[in-house]
């Protein structure tokens, strides 16, 4: 990829007489099927792996270890006809889990990362903590979370929130301390407060490194969801997968990871359009 | 001190800094007397590193003086206020907000103005700037030149007592620079406000300001200053009058001085 060909080109402006801001187009114009190409490529590639993966399913290589597409396909069906399937008891308990944990997550980092990147003395308070937790591997805690909380969902959302907190403190940290100090300089200097500095020059600023954070933690906060189920759970996705996967049902293991998988990339698909949104005034970069 | 229609008055102004890194006390302006007149258009130049654009930060408020007084219209300055400007050398736009909404911006800091009245007037500042058409362009689509309009339009929309300058278009390349300064002319004759000039370009202290100050090596102080005596409105033509150059001449003679390296290594494409 190259950085080139910004869309709009600024036409110099004559003196006093009313200047109307003209776009060219590039050379050469866009067709009109590029605006697609992003999505058709990656359909045609997924659809392509699928094929691939059902003909070795078909003839019948590794049926016991890797179950086919349709073979998922129907064991997700199987999941919501079947009366003794409990699969809307586990999809509530590990979207309640994660609602609760992620979403403490958001609140708490948002607020932690903006103290410590405006306050230099708090995040000195509490950079030992942030670092030691953060290089740490949440799972080991899970034990002492079991232990405390039991294996409800208490112990599920402290995991759950403590995977997603620290990337999301970190880089809400650094997108307030990235603020560029020439901005915060004419604000001074046309008299802002530092309320309004914080709201119109800080806040704007670290929005694309918030949202970074955010997607960040959705990763780990998935990954939270389900290794505490793994470990000891009465109910959740996570818990199904174990069981599928210790009884050799595949087919019902991985429909399982097909819950996890759609809501980790509905998730960041969300988290990617509201950083879009916010990167409208960059100009685009095209490869 | 100060004389009748007086309106910057400075007295022995000291700005010093604390370099942290090598645990020493930089003296970056010492001792400047100077008095700038109601309605003046006054212009500082000097050697890089002279201290003048420390000088004129103290001037907006930005830093403290170590001593002397610093006064406008006879008040103290201790803090940036709405009596000041500054356009700044680096345009320092808001990058995720349109032309018109960083207009806005400086009026918006000082809550001044409500928030129709702004929207009202930075229309017409953007006019004024020749920006017109350009109210809904992001900063990043925009030229060097075009972001320092902005950058104009944003201080004057804040109606300031004084107007600062710390070389506005030092960045821009020649033809630009001289269209800017062309304009910027034209949009100061209307208001006349005061207005202090921060610039290492001889040329173009002379063509814009009233008077031209220079100042010493660091630490700088006032050398001399030379009033320049060539009618409004003055057009980019004047630059090759001959009095014009006979000013060139006096000033660089006078920075010369201050310059430490050989002369002749400097004179290269150089005046005189």
């Amino acid at each position: 990829m190259s950085i080139k060909e910004v869309d709009t080109v600024p036409l110099p402006v004559t003196r006093g007489e009313a200047a109307r801001p003209r776009t060219r187009r590039s050379v050469v114009k866009p067709r009109r099927w590029k605006r697609y190409e992003a999505t058709l490529i990656g359909t045609v590639s997924v659809l392509g792996v699928l094929l691939t993966w059902q003909a070795t399913d078909s003839a019948k290589m590794l049926p016991l270890f890797l179950p086919g597409p349709i073979a998922i396909g129907r064991a997700l069906v199987t999941l919501f006809t079947d009366p003794r399937s409990e699969i809307w008891l586990d999809l509530s308990t590990s979207g309640q889990e994660l609602a609760v944990g992620y979403g403490g997550a958001v609140v708490v980092g948002l607020v932690v990362g903006i103290l410590m990147g405006w306050y230099t003395r708090f995040q000195y308070a509490l950079d030992p903590f942030v670092n030691f937790f953060y290089s740490t591997p949440r799972i080991v805690l899970i034990p002492v979370f079991i232990i405390w909380l039991g294996i409800d969902w208490q112990s599920k959302v402290a995991v759950i929130f403590l995977g997603a907190v620290f990337p999301i403190i970190i880089n809400t940290m650094a997108g307030v301390r990235n603020t560029d100090v020439a901005l915060i300089r004419v604000a001074r200097s046309f008299g802002a407060s530092e309320a309004l500095i914080f709201r119109r020059v800080v806040l704007p600023g670290a929005v694309p490194f918030i949202l970074t954070g955010f997607r960040l933690g959705v990763g780990h906060a998935l990954t939270g969801v389900i290794v505490a189920e793994y470990i000891a759970a009465v109910n959740g996705v996570g818990k199904l997968i174990a069981d599928a996967g210790v009884t050799f049902q595949m087919a019902k293991m991985f429909a399982g990871v097909v819950f996890i998988a759609g809501t980790g990339v509905l998730l960041t698909w969300l988290l990617q359009r509201i950083e879009n949104r916010f990167q409208s005034w960059r100009p685009q970069i095209k490869s | 001190m100060g004389g009748p229609g007086a309106k910057l008055v400075a007295t022995n102004v000291v700005v010093e800094y604390w370099l942290a890194r090598s645990e020493m006390l930089f003296t970056a302006v010492e001792g400047v007397d100077l008095e700038i007149a109601d309605g003046e258009f006054v212009a500082i130049v000097g050697p890089s590193g002279c201290g003048k654009t420390t000088f004129l930060n103290a001037v907006d408020g930005l830093i403290p003086i170590a001593d002397g007084s610093l006064t406008l219209d006879g008040r103290e300055i201790s803090s940036p206020g709405r009596d000041r400007a500054m356009v700044f050398q680096q345009p320092g736009l808001l990058p995720w907000r349109t032309v018109l909404g960083n207009v806005m911006f400086g009026v918006e800091a000082q809550g001044t103005m409500t928030k129709s009245e702004a929207l009202e007037r930075a229309k017409q500042q953007i006019e004024l700037v020749g920006l017109r058409g350009f109210e809904d362009a992001y900063p990043l689509e925009l030229s060097g030149g075009m972001q320092q309009r902005v950058n104009l339009a944003r201080a004057l929309l804040t109606d300031p007592e004084m107007l600062l300058l710390d070389e506005p278009f030092a960045a821009l390349d020649a033809q630009t620079r001289e269209l800017m300064q062309l304009e910027l002319l034209k949009i100061w004759n209307k208001s006349r406000k005061t207005a202090l000039f921060i610039t290492h370009d001889i040329k173009e202290a002379i063509y814009l300001a009233d008077r031209v100050i220079v100042f010493t090596k660091r630490p700088g102080r006032v050398k001399c200053e030379i009033r320049v005596d060539i009618p409004r409105p003055r057009s980019l033509r004047v630059k090759r009058d001959p009095k014009f150059v006979a000013y060139e001449d006096q000033i660089w003679e006078s920075i010369e001085e201050e310059l430490t390296v050989k002369p002749e290594r400097l004179l290269a494409g150089m005046p005189g």
